[in-house]
């Protein structure tokens, strides 16, 4: 264990521990703060006064506020967070049905942005002035301006009413195709190992129009902070000193300048996430997207509380995993970061 | 005052991005204080004969699904988008600057439970949390507007507190605490003025970004009620009609929504050329 690299891996994961413990207080207060008598919030509209009397002390109500705390932590390390009201289920089994269906377009829209958004700005740093460059800053200034459940509107409109070429945004699937076997509950990888490029080419079609949608969104930043981190790295030392060398222009730009790029690069992925998780509740609502926003959304408008603290709980611990992960990654990546312990 | 605005035509002068982007402010303000006087009709009157009409020199917006002028409507909305954006952001920048200014100021404890609360609230997807404290705290205009403030909070407090703790050992505070100024008078008279143009900068990316926020909190169904005239909400209402080719309802309220957020992005750098002391020279 003297692999500096796992010390510095070991100490990241200890930092995340205060993250988690503040999202933990934060989502025992939500619960907490509901107006009037969460008890009877808890019990649901049905209740009569003994399963209300019930529900308060299965919550622990009736207990000072620390312990309060304690009982609640605890439930939540089992897995706990309470049963939906809607469907009668636990919150927890909910949000993990759905969970495969938000990730696989979050990813999705995420890869976009990148294949796009990384060239782009890298386009933009080689040849600051040019029309690419201008091309560059247009989008980023319109990408972030744009609301996300409006662009999904547009395109739905454009390419499913007008041009014809998207099926019906309604789900993950249209209704002549049924889903296939569930193994990692992502259909793209589901059909897949099935086999089945019909239900494949399905998935994908259904998932393009939500996936450019949450794309455009997160692409202005991306975008954006590639070209300035390219711009950063192409005035440094080391580059001048490379082409000086006479190193061909393509390994001065991959090897020498992108390498060092990615660093910052990676370092604000952490606020994308954070864009990315929130405006994927919109594009779900916009496409009937049968993800854990959607169910957070049916579970706002019918008040069942249990529900909508549980998505926030899942999405913040989501958050800083996503956070932890590039930090590992960025730890692995820069030679640095190990030689400063 | 005079010197104000000598020193605006100035800045006008500079960079046509900034007159655009002030001018197209300068509308959306009056909208939002005359938006009534303005519209050709009553945003809330139905008419049953005349739904779903596409826009036209009646209705330059065309209706919506119970005959409402959507034109009348998205200019009344502007206020209240316009409202909760510019007071939950004023509100977040008044604490969010106390604190960010305190903690960079005295360090220590202070410090140390600011940069913790801050590092907490961006713990979540902001969107989320706004989400979640919406629906625990009540679903109201108000409760909006308070989840905002707390989602903008550690923004400001950043800033203020980078920059305070990088010019807290400068010159002229050490002249102004030689002359025998307390600590809170240097903070409100020396330091703050010094960073406002870098939180002028935050202020006009939030407001934007509070706009888009709130609107898409109306837009799930959270805030303002039906028959209000909203963006997010004007939005939501003419989703359902677009797969049918209506496109009219949805479209307006959107292109306002973004103008608007547009401009304010457009604003930041104007705003630090006009509120950044070293220019006034």
């Amino acid at each position: 264990m003297n692999n500096p690299v796992f010390v510095q891996i070991g100490r990241r994961l200890l930092q995340a521990l205060p993250s988690v413990l503040g999202i933990i207080v934060i989502s025992f207060v939500l619960t907490r703060a509901l107006p009037g008598d969460p008890a009877v919030y808890f019990a649901g509209a049905m209740a009569d006064e003994a399963s209300i009397q019930q529900v308060r002390e299965s919550l622990g109500l009736n207990k000072s506020w620390f312990e309060q705390f304690v009982i609640y932590t605890g439930n939540m390390l089992q897995g706990d967070l309470g049963r939906s009201l809607n469907t009668g289920s636990p919150v927890l089994e909910e949000l993990m049905t759905r969970l495969p269906a938000s990730l696989e377009l979050t990813f999705m829209g995420l890869g976009l942005a990148i294949i796009v958004a990384v060239p782009l700005g890298i386009a933009a740093a080689t040849r600051p002035g040019s029309w690419v460059d201008h091309l560059c800053r247009m989008l980023v200034t319109a990408g972030v301006s744009l609301p996300t459940f409006f662009t999904g509107l547009f395109l739905i409109y454009v390419f499913y009413y007008l041009v014809g070429w998207a099926p019906s945004p309604l789900g993950r699937l249209e209704i002549m195709y049924l889903s296939p076997p569930h193994v990692t509950g992502f259909y793209l990888i589901d059909s897949i190992i099935d086999s089945d490029a019909e239900t494949f080419f399905a998935t994908l079609r259904q998932l393009v129009l939500p996936a450019v949608t949450l794309g455009l969104f997160v692409l202005a930043p991306i975008a954006r902070m590639t070209r300035a981190a390219m711009l950063n790295a192409l005035a440094s030392d080391y580059v001048r000193t490379a082409r000086a060398n006479g190193l061909s222009r393509s390994t001065v730009l991959t090897t020498y300048a992108l390498r060092n790029a990615s660093l910052p690069l990676l370092t604000t992925l952490g606020m994308v996430f954070s864009f990315l998780l929130g405006s994927n509740v919109l594009v779900e609502k916009v496409f009937s997207w049968p993800g854990i926003g959607s169910f957070a959304i049916e579970a706002l408008v019918a008040s069942d509380y249990a529900s909508v603290q549980g998505f926030v709980l899942v999405m913040a611990l989501m958050f800083v995993m996503m956070n932890l992960f590039i930090d590992l990654l960025l730890t692995l990546v820069d030679p640095r970061v190990s030689l400063e312990t | 005052m005079k010197q104000f605005f000598r020193h605006f035509k100035y800045i006008m002068g500079e960079n046509p991005v900034t007159v655009l982007s002030f001018s197209m402010f300068f509308i959306i303000i009056f909208f939002a204080l005359f938006g009534s006087w303005i519209a050709p009709y009553d945003p809330y009157v139905t008419d049953a004969a005349n739904t779903l009409s596409p826009p036209s020199w009646q209705h330059l917006f065309g209706t919506d699904n119970l005959g409402r002028d959507v034109f009348s409507r998205v200019i009344i909305a502007t206020r209240l988008d316009l409202g909760i954006a510019v007071s939950a952001v004023a509100v977040s920048f008044l604490i969010g600057s106390i604190l960010g200014c305190s903690a960079g100021f005295w360090g220590g404890w202070t410090d140390r439970i600011v940069g913790r609360l801050s590092d907490t609230i961006m713990a979540f997807p902001l969107f989320v949390l706004a989400m979640g404290i919406v629906s625990a705290m009540g679903n109201s205009v108000e409760n909006i507007i308070y989840a905002t403030i707390i989602i903008n909070l550690p923004f400001y407090a950043r800033v203020s507190r980078t920059e305070v703790s990088v010019q807290r050992n400068a010159g002229y505070v050490q002249a102004a605490r030689l002359s025998g100024c307390s600590d809170t008078r240097i903070l409100a008279t020396q330091l703050f003025p010094n960073i406002l143009p870098t939180m002028m900068v935050q202020v006009s990316l939030n407001m934007g970004w509070a706009i888009i926020n709130a609107a898409g909190l109306s837009f799930i169904g959270l805030g303002v009620r039906a028959p209000e005239a909203e963006w997010g909400i004007m939005v939501a209402e003419g989703a359902t009609y677009i797969v049918s080719g209506e496109w009219w309802m949805a479209f307006f309220p959107g292109v306002a929504l973004m103008l608007a957020v547009f401009c304010f992005n457009l604003m930041g750098d104007g705003m630090r050329d006009l509120v950044d002391p070293q220019r006034r020279t």
